[in-house]
C-alpha cells in the first residue's frame, strides 16, 4: 500500500551528482534556509512567551472584568487600550489568555511528540533491522493505524478515557507513532546493508549494541525533522479536541477551547474566536517552516 | 496479475481484522463498558451482575469473537441512548458525509490542478513562488478555524451564504471550500512535482522533436502520466480526506457521521461510536484497495514491483 511505495522512495536517498546550475540551486537552498531560520526564531519567541507568561501577560488570564465584557480590540470603536485584543464573553483579557494558552498547546505538543517518537523509532528500528516476519507484523500494524484517520482514533480513545491533559498526551502520543516508524524503517533498511554494520556484526557485537550504538546515531536527522513537523500536527489536533470540548477543560486557557467558546459569540464578537485560531495558525506555520528548513539543512535528499 | 490480486486481497483481510480488533479494544480493553454504563453510585454486586449480563466476565477472545461475528452481520448492538440499533443510525448519516467529501475533493481539484500545472511549467516564476507560499500556509491552517472565519466573513458579515444547514447548494459552498482548502496544498504539490518529473523524461523530448505543439505535449503526453502519482497518493490519503471532512462537519453542524459520532461521544453512547469508527474505516480500506487496483491496471510496473 502507500506505506510500501513511499518507504522505497525514502530508501533511495542517495546523494545526487552535482547538476549543472548548481550555483542557482545553492542560492535557492539558502533562500529556503532563510525561511527556516526565520521560522526557528519565531518559534523561539513563541516558546519564550509561553514560558514567561506570568511576566508578559498584562492581566491574569482568569480574572473577570464584567464591565468590559466582549470589548473589541483596542484599535476598534469601543475598544480600550487596557485590553489590546479585546475581552471575551465574561471580560477576561484575550491577549493574556492567548499568551497563557500557548503553554498547554506546547506542553501537549512536545511531550506527545517525545512519546510517539520513542515508540515509533523503536518499532521502525525493529522492523528495518530484523526484516522478515517482524517487519511484516509491524508494517501490518502501521497499515491498520494509518487507515484510521488520526482524528477518529484520538476521539474514540478520549471518549472512553475521559478528557484531561495527561489522557490527551497519552492518546496523541500513542496514535502518532506510525509516521516515525515508517521513516525510520526505510532508513534502517538502507543502513543495515552498509559496511560498518557488517563490520560490527563480524566483530561480534550484540543486536542491541548494533541497533542503538551504530544505526541509531545515523538516524538523528530524520527523527528531528519528522518530530518538528509532527509537533505542528499534534498542536492542531489538540486544539481540535479542546475545541470540541473533549480536550483541555475550561477555565484553563488553551487555544482550542477558547476557539470553541468564541464560536458561540461569533455573531457579535468575532475577535473571541479569531485570535486564538490565529495563534494556532502562526505556531503551526512557524513549525512547518522550521521543519522544512531543518530537512533542507540536514539532508536535502530526504523524502518525507 | 492474479498474484497481485491475491496479495492485495490478503492484505485487505488482514487490515480489516486489525481494524475490528482496534475498534473492539478501544472500548473493552482501554475502557470498562460496565463502569461507563452504570451510575457512579452502583454497588459491587450490581457491577458483577451487569458484567455477567453483558457477557463481559468471559475471556477477552470470546468477547471479541462475539463482537466480530455480530458486526459482520451489521449488528453493533443497540444505542445506549436511544435504544435503537446502532447500524441503521450510522448508515442514515453516511450520505451527507460522502457528498461533503466528494465536493471537497472537487474543490481541491479545481484549485490545485491549474495552479500545480502552472507552477510546474513556469518553475521558479512568481506563480510558482506564490503556489509554494499558498501550500505552506494552507498546510498550517487549522481547518476548524478556517471554517469559523469563513462563517464570520460570508455568513455573519456579508450575509451571502448560510452558516450551517443542509439541503440546498448554498449549504455546500462554505463546507466544500473549507475541506477543499485542506486538501488543495498537498494535491498542488503532487501535481507540480509529478509534472516536473514527467516533463524531464525522454518521451517528452521525442514528442517535442516530432514537432508536436506544446499544448499537445503538456496535456496529452505529460499530464496523463503525471496523474498516476496524484491518483495514487490522493486515493491513499482518502483517510486524511475523511478526517478533514470529519472536522469540517463539526464546524458547520453538517448532519453527517462526524456530528453523530461527536454527539454520541458526548452522550457516552459507545455502540454508535464503535459502529461509526468501523464503518468509516471500512470505507477507507475499500477505497484504498480500489485505488491500488486501479493504479495496478493503469501502470503494469507497479504490479510487478510491489
Amino acid at each position: 500500500m502507500a506505506v510500501r511505495s513511499s518507504a522505497t522512495a525514502a530508501s533511495v536517498g542517495l546523494p545526487a551528482p552535482i547538476a549543472p546550475g548548481a550555483a542557482g540551486a545553492a542560492w535557492r537552498r539558502l533562500g529556503r534556509l532563510r525561511w527556516g531560520v526565520g521560522g526557528a526564531a519565531a518559534f523561539l519567541v513563541i516558546v519564550l512567551s509561553a514560558l514567561l507568561a506570568p511576566l508578559l501577560s498584562p492581566h491574569d488570564p482568569l480574572s473577570v472584568d464584567i464591565r468590559n465584557r466582549m470589548a473589541p480590540p483596542a484599535w476598534m470603536d469601543g475598544g480600550t487600550p487596557e485590553h489590546l485584543l479585546g475581552t471575551d464573553q465574561i471580560g477576561r483579557d484575550l491577549l493574556s489568555r492567548v499568551i497563557w494558552g500557548g503553554r498547554v498547546s506546547l506542553l501537549v505538543g512536545v511531550t506527545a511528540v517525545l512519546l510517539s517518537a520513542t515508540i515509533g523509532v523503536l518499532f521502525g528500528l525493529a522492523a528495518g533491522y530484523f526484516a522478515g516476519r517482524v517487519d511484516w507484523s509491524i508494517m501490518t500494524l502501521i497499515n491498520v493505524m494509518l487507515t484510521f484517520p488520526f482524528v477518529l482514533l484520538a476521539l474514540a480513545v478520549i471518549a472512553v478515557l475521559g478528557p484531561s491533559v495527561p489522557n490527551m498526551i497519552m492518546v496523541l502520543g500513542a496514535t502518532g507513532w506510525p509516521v516515525y516508524a515508517r521513516v525510520i524503517r526505510a532508513e534502517t533498511f538502507a543502513l543495515r546493508e552498509r559496511d560498518f554494520v557488517t563490520a560490527a556484526r563480524a566483530l561480534g557485537m550484540s543486536h542491541p549494541r548494533i541497533v542503538f550504538g551504530q544505526i541509531l546515531p545515523n538516524l538523528v536527522s530524520p527523527i528531528v525533522v519528522v518530530a518538528t513537523l509532527q509537533i505542528a500536527q499534534i498542536i492542531i489536533l489538540e486544539s481540535f479536541l479542546s475545541f470540541l470540548g473533549l480536550g483541555v477543560q475550561p477555565p484553563t486557557p488553551a487555544w482550542g477551547n477558547m476557539l470553541g467558546e468564541g464560536r458561540v459569540y461569533m455573531l457579535n464578537s468575532w475577535w473571541i474566536a479569531a485570535f486564538p485560531g490565529l495563534a494556532i495558525f502562526i505556531t503551526t506555520l512557524v513549525l512547518n517552516l522550521m521543519g522544512n528548513g531543518l530537512r533542507d539543512w540536514l539532508d536535502p535528499h530526504m523524502k518525507l | 496479475m492474479r498474484s497481485y490480486l491475491v496479495r492485495q486481497l490478503v492484505q485487505l483481510v488482514v487490515v480489516i481484522v486489525g481494524i475490528s480488533i482496534l475498534a473492539f479494544s478501544i472500548l473493552h480493553v482501554i475502557g470498562d463498558p460496565v463502569t461507563l454504563l452504570l451510575p457512579q453510585n452502583a454497588g459491587k454486586e450490581e457491577y458483577l451482575r451487569y458484567k455477567h449480563l453483558l457477557g463481559l466476565d468471559q475471556p477477552v477472545w470470546v468477547q471479541y469473537w462475539k463482537f466480530a461475528s455480530r458486526a459482520v452481520r451489521g449488528d453493533f448492538g443497540k444505542s445506549w441512548y436511544g435504544n435503537t440499533p446502532a447500524f441503521p443510525l450510522v448508515l442514515e448519516r453516511m450520505p451527507p458525509t460522502i457528498y461533503l467529501t466528494l465536493s471537497g475533493l472537487g474543490v481541491a481539484m479545481l484549485i490545485a490542478l491549474p495552479l500545480g500545472v502552472m507552477a510546474a511549467l513556469k518553475r521558479h516564476s512568481i506563480v510558482d513562488t506564490f503556489c509554494t507560499m499558498l501550500a505552506v500556509a494552507g498546510q498550517a491552517m487549522p481547518i476548524f478555524w478556517l471554517g469559523i472565519m469563513l462563517i464570520i466573513i460570508f455568513a455573519v458579515r456579508l450575509k451571502v451564504l448560510p452558516a450551517s444547514g443542509y439541503g440546498t447548494w448554498q449549504n455546500f459552498v462554505l463546507p466544500a471550500f473549507c475541506l477543499g482548502a485542506f486538501l488543495a496544498p498537498l494535491t498542488m504539490r503532487l501535481v507540480r512535482s509529478g509534472l516536473i518529473e514527467v516533463l524531464n523524461m525522454e518521451f517528452i523530448k521525442t514528442a517535442r522533436a516530432k514537432g508536436l505543439g506544446e499544448r499537445v505535449v503538456v496535456i496529452k503526453h505529460a499530464f496523463r502520466n503525471a496523474c498516476i502519482p496524484v491518483v495514487t497518493v490522493l486515493g491513499l490519503q482518502f483517510g486524511q480526506l475523511l478526517g478533514g471532512a470529519f472536522i469540517t462537519e463539526t464546524v458547520f453542524a453538517w448532519p453527517g457521521v462526524a456530528t453523530l459520532t461527536v454527539d454520541s461521544i458526548r452522550n457516552q453512547d459507545f455502540p454508535v461510536v464503535q459502529c461509526a469508527v468501523v464503518l468509516l474505516a471500512l470505507i477507507i480500506v475499500t477505497v484504498n484497495a480500489f485505488v491500488d487496483l486501479l493504479v495496478g491496471l493503469i501502470d503494469p510496473r507497479i504490479r510487478a514491483g510491489a
